[in-house]
């Protein structure tokens, strides 16, 4: 049996009320005055690859063995980089085997479920598991819809042979060049072709079609679909789907787009991870995506779905949204936005890569070094470690810190360095069962740290090198605020 | 088993630029005012100085690398000339380079000098510093303010602290050097203020607002030492010596330890113990008259009292609020203003620290001249509470 082994999702935790900004450029854009609900928008500090290391994160759990996976498709239409493996990061911050296969995918909104499909075709023929994990952050123009529906996120899925938790039973796929809208190399805005269009000649003929391939080769009757998973912006879209491929109703799943946004190629597989958290042994669940095309998947739960529970899941990632009622700070994080940086925010963030490769244990997976003498936890690792005696010279193992308990020793918020979200919070973080790092803190707000609050480690952006594109990752504290 | 420095070296003289915004002079200026006065103090001629130790800190600004910029600024007649740089602490390294010199019997007269152009930046605050190639990709990108802040923080914490009681007793440290730093025509910031004024001022980096945080000045000191005999041959009747001169460095075991609990300074204690030992000071709170301490903010100033050991552990609050380190209190600290108000050229200040001792003990101090001091203890920080360098020295008359 090949199917799903494990699942997770990632939204951030920002929340772009719509009104705000509808309200915000009422005098440019009155159409969008009644627009309701929110989108999730990533903080500064965050990307398809920070995303897509959260949500595998949300999967895979705090385990210390993640040996038994053995490749990672990162499906994204908005990576940080164009060249530079996006998924050879994630790997690192991971600290998945080196010798895994890793590669990015992209190109259309639906390509998660491509990229779920390779995994399947990979698991048949090779041992271990895969790891699909899809994100995005996909800008839109100020005063645009897109920039009311799109949102940000990232989901997991662990494609394997053992413990399965949703069987796959069948898949098919339409490519084709129906351009509904496109985004040229280079370019940052998609642009949109009319919606009308897309929804009569595209959607509408093209996800039926997928939609109905998939369970004929599933050897599934429609009525029999339990869930259909179908992520669209445009109203009763899911629905009409169903419709027209003979689901009933009741199967057409919430998609989550009024509260989070949509987030592209992120969306299906956030649905999925929803899916499954609610499904019931023996259920059958269809995930359909529209994009150059269309495809569809359909599942089986086993009596293992229950069994299997991310550390948050998609609801827990939902709840914990925060509303941002300043629309600039939206503009700002999204790069929409060009604000005062001061002198000191001309600073050279230039990073020396080959230092960067010396030390990529510690940088991305935030591996520290253990002494095997004392127990003496070093970060960052070195050769030597304390001991009352002397130092005691290469006793230190690697020592992962990115899932342990910490707290705050002590910590500053400071308004004189440049800093996209002022005032730039960090301190010292002291691991439990050893360990200490001085390092920046991200998603708190002023007065929520103080000396002895819990913590927990997040991947994040360290800088951004303006002058040269080059984004460097490093980890952060934020606030531990429980499942 | 060394014998330390006590006694092997006096100081000849010594000289101070004024403090400030310097906008009127570059660091060649600000080096001339400090070696000027200091020549003249000293009574000597370049020809006799043996050798030379620079300190200056930031290389962007300021006067570059090297001993160059020092020799030639002062025409210096091709003496050996070494920059010494150790963050804040690189004016102690200078004195230290030189008064090693003069006591291992290399040099019979040296001059140690530090200076700091910062105003040459375009904005406030220190330069925004470089770090090598591995900690800007880990390390937060972090300013002084905070760094410091985060001790407050951390000493809140472990004494149980209210967040107003600390913040008072840190404006009455600010109050105190303002009250000073009035008194000292060379003062960077000359204006006294209230408890009130810095309680409400803007926060820098929390718990500091702009009050706890000392001036970024332009300036620069030197210091011109020798021995005791060479200086009572030269006219000095009863030279001001060294006791004790010792320096502690991090290692590494606050930051990347579990074992510092981020409210002190590990190595003032090392160096403190070392300095105390050295000058054979076996009750500092009795002995020492007056200090200078490295009060980069204020939460510095306060927990350094207790790493001096003179105050209680966790008693520093209490003895703050009630005076003990003003000018009329048990052991005056900051009696020129401090980095507060007299300034903090980086490269300068642990020599303009020993100034005011160097002042003081002369009888020369002017409106803020003590009453017959004895011992004056200097403290100069260097870094950040997680890995620093720590410099105390202790002078007083020969003899006692």
């Amino acid at each position: 049996m090949i199917g799903i082994t494990g699942f997770g999702a990632y939204v951030p935790r920002l929340r772009l009320p719509r009104q705000v900004a509808a309200q915000a450029n009422a005098w440019y854009a009155p159409q969008f005055g009644g627009r309701k609900g929110a989108r999730a928008f990533a903080n500064w500090d965050e990307d398809s690859v920070t995303m897509a290391v959260a949500a595998a994160r949300d999967c895979l759990g705090p385990a210390e063995d993640r040996s038994h996976v053995r490749a990672v498709l990162l499906a994204t239409d908005t990576p940080p980089f164009a060249e530079r493996l996006n998924a050879a990061i994630v790997a690192g911050a991971l600290t998945l085997d080196d010798d895994i296969e890793a590669a990015d995918l992209g190109g259309t909104p639906r390509v998660a479920l491509t990229a779920l499909t390779q995994a399947v075709a990979r698991a048949t023929a090779f041992p271990g598991e895969v790891l699909v994990l899809a994100a995005d952050r996909r800008k839109a123009r100020p005063g645009s819809a897109q920039e009311l529906e799109y949102g940000d996120g990232a989901a997991a899925a662990l494609v394997g042979r053992d413990k399965v938790l949703a069987q796959f039973l069948g898949s098919a796929t339409l490519s084709v060049d129906f351009v509904d809208h496109f985004r040229a190399s280079g370019e940052s805005i998609d642009y949109q072709w009319e919606e009308r269009w897309i929804r009569d000649e595209g959607v509408s003929k093209l996800v039926p079609r997928v939609v109905a391939g998939a369970l004929r080769q599933a050897g599934i009757a429609a009525e029999q679909v339990d869930h259909l998973l179908f992520p669209t912006s445009f109203a009763r879209m899911d629905a009409q789907v169903a419709k027209a491929c003979g689901i009933h109703d009741e199967a057409v799943a919430a998609s989550l787009i009024d509260r989070i946004g949509d987030c592209g190629a992120a969306h299906g597989l956030i649905m999925l991870a929803d899916g499954l958290e609610r499904a019931k042994p023996g259920q059958i669940i269809v995930l359909a995506a529209f994009g150059s095309g269309a495809q569809a998947i359909v599942l089986r739960a086993t009596p293992l779905v229950e069994s299997f529970r991310p550390t948050r899941g998609v609801r827990a990632w939902i709840a914990r949204g925060k509303e941002e009622p300043n629309y600039t700070r939206f503009l700002s994080f999204g790069g929409q936005l060009s604000l005062e940086r001061g002198m000191r925010g001309e600073q050279d963030r230039k990073t020396a890569l080959s230092t960067a490769w010396r030390h990529r244990n510690a940088l991305l997976g935030l591996v520290a070094g253990k002494c095997r003498v004392t127990g003496s936890v070093h970060f960052p690792p070195s050769r030597l470690s304390y001991d009352p005696q002397g130092p005691l010279q290469d006793t230190q193992e690697p020592y992962k810190l990115a899932d342990r308990p910490a707290r705050v020793l002590s910590w500053s918020a400071e308004y004189l360095s440049y800093h996209p979200s002022p005032p730039h919070h960090y301190g010292q973080i002291d691991f439990e069962g050893g360990g200490r790092i001085l390092m920046d803190f991200t998603d708190l707000d002023v007065g929520e740290v103080d000396s002895g609050t819990p913590m927990e480690m997040v991947f994040r952006i360290k800088d951004i090198d303006t002058a040269r594109n080059y984004t460097r990752y490093f980890w952060k504290a934020t606030p531990a605020r429980g499942a | 088993m060394a014998s330390g420095v006590k006694d092997k070296v006096a100081i000849l003289g010594m000289g101070c630029s004024r403090f400030g915004e310097r906008w009127d002079a570059s660091p060649e200026d600000l080096m001339l005012e400090a070696y000027n006065e200091a020549m003249q103090d000293a009574g000597i001629t370049p020809d006799q100085l043996d050798a030379a130790w620079f300190s200056t800190h930031m290389d962007d600004v300021g006067t570059g690398r090297g001993g160059t910029p020092m020799s030639i600024a002062l025409r210096l007649p091709n003496i050996g000339v070494t920059r010494v740089e150790n963050f804040c602490a690189g004016g102690s390294e200078a004195i230290r380079a030189a008064v090693y010199a003069v006591a291992a019997g290399a040099c019979d007269i040296a001059i140690a000098l530090g200076v700091e152009k910062l105003k040459d930046t375009g904005y406030g605050g220190l330069p925004v510093a470089t770090v090598g190639t591995y900690i800007p990709q880990w390390h937060p990108n972090a300013v002084a303010p905070a760094n410091f802040a985060q001790v407050a923080a951390a000493y809140r914490y472990k004494h149980g602290l209210d967040a107003q009681t600390l913040k008072r007793a840190l404006a009455h440290v600010s109050v105190k050097s303002h009250a000073n730093g009035a008194k000292n025509p060379k003062a960077h910031l000359r204006k006294a203020i209230t408890e009130a004024q810095c309680l409400s001022a803007p926060t820098i980096a929390a718990p500091l607002g702009l009050f706890d945080c000392c001036g970024v000045s332009d300036g620069a000191a030197a210091v011109i030492v020798t021995t005791p005999e060479i200086a009572r041959g030269l006219g000095k009747r009863d030279p001001v010596t060294f006791k004790a001169l010792q320096v502690a460095c991090s290692n590494g075991w606050e930051m990347q330890g579990n074992g510092w609990d981020g409210s002190y300074f590990h190595t003032t204690r090392i160096a403190a113990k070392r300095a105390y030992a050295e000058a054979g000071v076996a009750r500092p709170r009795d002995e020492i008259s007056l200090t200078e301490v490295h009060d980069c903010f204020s939460i510095t100033e306060l927990v350094t009292m207790e790493d001096l050991f003179l105050s209680d552990e966790g008693g520093a609050v209490g003895d703050v609020l009630d005076g003990a380190f003003d000018a009329e209190g048990r052991l005056p600290c900051q009696i020129d203003g401090g980095l507060k108000c007299f300034g903090h050229p980086i490269g300068a200040s642990g020599i303009r620290m020993l100034y005011e001792i160097y002042l003081q003990l002369n009888g020369r101090a002017g409106a803020r001249q003590l009453g017959d001091p004895r011992l004056g203890l200097v403290h100069n920080l260097g870094g950040q509470p997680s890995q620093n360098v720590c410099a105390i020295s202790i002078v007083g008359r020969e003899g006692v």
